[in-house]
């Protein structure tokens, strides 16, 4: 069984608008989501990320503040789990909530580095 | 509380479950003073105590003290999941559970009954070190150790916080009842303390054995009849001691202070410890205890009834104890010479001679035989073997009766 990293997209504009009661529901549906992946053991670990942040590139390590991106393609979270196949892997991104706030959820398998 | 944390910690850190207690304790405390009382106390520790446990959870999540990889806390690591998934951990209905899982934790088998009872106390009962050494007649340092030694041993043996599987439920729900029984006991009828009954420890026994029953898994015959067996005895305990903290025997004992509606609900458990087949020492030990509360007085007792029942109880759980009572309802039944008889037989048992009951029984019994002297010698022992002050006066008080 491979592991599997799903990284979230945007989503953010709609959440930050939310009430608090409907952001209330919308935690409950990560909630859901994650706890029934825990439930079938897939679960490896999941945290959300802060919009801000800083950059370091390059040979020169310049450090700039960053990464100002539009919110659609900011990163805003991550999630590790054990699929079997690719298919798998999709079709638990399909059920992640953040499509519902039309973000992107961006399935990758990781990858063994051959020594 | 504490139960509630030591699930989501993890037993092997139950001191960090105390000490999150304890702080939300300070903190209310503190808030309090200065901004009075909030209008549902409960409801605000258990949020303070809730936030106190995020803390932790997100200090700890990759320490290696604590295990977050057990599947059920894993949701407690990614902050998509952890204030929903504490919100759950806090309702109400699985606070009564966790605490059950704490009880059978503290009964673990491997836990002296001493210990299992101290760690109850402390986790479950609130009690602090210092009311828990005064229970016991032993210093602070010793309560403290003893808490030390199970907490270590949570921690080594990574016990499980768990309410146990059908297979295991008899046994381990045995252990719980021991417990329970004993703590019970020690109130009833204290052996280290200047007062004969502590209240206090009756009512958490009784407490304690009702949160069995209100759990489908655990609600056991052997629980019913304990709980009634607690009830019966309870309903009298005010009618043992006088104003002045004396004990009051059975006979002199006014039963119109009696607690009849302890007494019904004692009778409503004790029906429904009847279904099944199973006949458990509470089982006997409860129907004794009715029907010396159906009794209208002392001599309209059904002595026969409570004398059958005492054989039954000798058979099943054969203890001293039970001997030494079936011996005093023999003196009921077939007078002192049958009683006198029954007693030097057990007697021959030099293990028994360790109890004051044993002397005090004998001491009795010569008395009604008018064997004046050997009874004073007898209850002078009674008297050398028991600690507690209000049974020494007792002794005292019969030793004074006879010289007169």
């Amino acid at each position: 069984m491979a592991e599997y990293l799903l990284i979230f997209r945007g989503g953010d504009a709609q959440t930050a608008q939310q009430s608090p009661e409907n952001w209330q529901a919308h935690m409950q549906k990560w909630m859901q989501w994650m706890g029934n992946l825990k439930e079938q053991g897939k679960l490896i670990g999941a945290q959300p990320l802060a919009n801000s942040g800083k950059m370091v590139s390059g040979t020169k390590k310049v450090i700039s503040d960053g990464p100002y991106m539009e919110g659609k393609e900011l990163v805003g979270g991550y999630l590790l789990c054990h699929a079997a196949s690719y298919e798998e892997a999709v079709e638990i991104s399909m059920e992640c909530p953040i499509l519902e706030h039309d973000g992107t959820v961006e399935v990758r398998e990781i990858k063994a580095l051959a020594m | 509380m504490v139960s509630v944390l030591t699930k989501i910690f993890g037993p092997e850190n139950l001191e960090t479950a105390e000490d999150v207690v304890q702080q939300t304790f300070m903190d209310a405390i503190q808030l309090w003073k200065f901004k009075g009382v909030p209008e549902n106390p409960s409801a605000w520790l258990f949020k303070v105590a809730k936030n106190k446990a995020i803390d932790v959870v997100r200090k700890n999540k990759y320490s290696r003290n604590y295990d977050f990889n057990d599947s059920e806390r894993i949701l407690l690591t990614s902050e998509y999941t952890l204030t929903s998934t504490m919100d759950k951990l806090w309702n109400e209905d699985l606070v009564q559970d966790d605490m059950l899982r704490m009880m059978f934790a503290c009964c673990h088998a491997e836990i002296s009954t001493e210990n299992q009872i101290t760690l109850i106390l402390k986790t479950l009962c609130g009690f602090s070190t210092a009311e828990i050494a005064k229970t016991f007649l032993t210093s602070e340092d010793t309560v403290s150790k003893r808490l030390y030694r199970t907490k270590e041993f949570f921690r080594e043996q990574k016990i499980k916080f768990v309410i146990p599987s059908n297979e295991e439920l008899h046994n381990r729900t045995e252990a719980v009842l021991n417990s329970i029984y004993l703590l019970f006991n020690e109130g009833y009828s204290s052996t280290h303390s200047n007062e004969l009954i502590r209240k206090d420890l009756i009512d958490e026994a009784m407490l304690l054995c009702k949160l069995l029953l209100e759990n489908k898994s655990t609600q056991l015959p052997e629980c019913y009849a304990l709980m009634a067996l607690m009830c019966f005895h309870a309903a009298r305990s005010d009618s043992r001691i006088s104003a002045t903290g004396e004990i009051i025997l059975l006979p002199m004992q006014d039963r119109s202070t009696w607690n009849f509606e302890l007494i019904a609900s004692g009778n409503e458990y004790m029906n429904q410890a009847a279904f099944g087949d199973a006949i458990t020492s509470y089982h006997l030990e409860a129907a004794i205890a009715y029907e010396h509360c159906i009794a209208p007085n002392f001599a309209k007792t059904n002595w026969l009834r409570i004398l059958d029942l005492y054989h039954w109880l000798c058979k099943i759980a054969p203890s001293p104890v039970a001997e030494l009572n079936k011996v005093v309802a023999l003196l009921q039944v077939e007078g002192a010479l049958a009683a006198k008889q029954h007693l030097t037989m057990l007697g021959e048992d030099k293990k028994l001679h360790n109890f004051y009951l044993y002397h005090s029984l004998l001491g009795e019994i010569n008395a009604q035989l008018l064997n004046t002297v050997e009874a004073k010698q007898n209850f002078e022992t009674a008297m050398k073997l028991s600690q507690s002050v209000p049974e020494r006066k007792m002794l005292q008080d019969k030793i004074h009766a006879l010289l007169n």
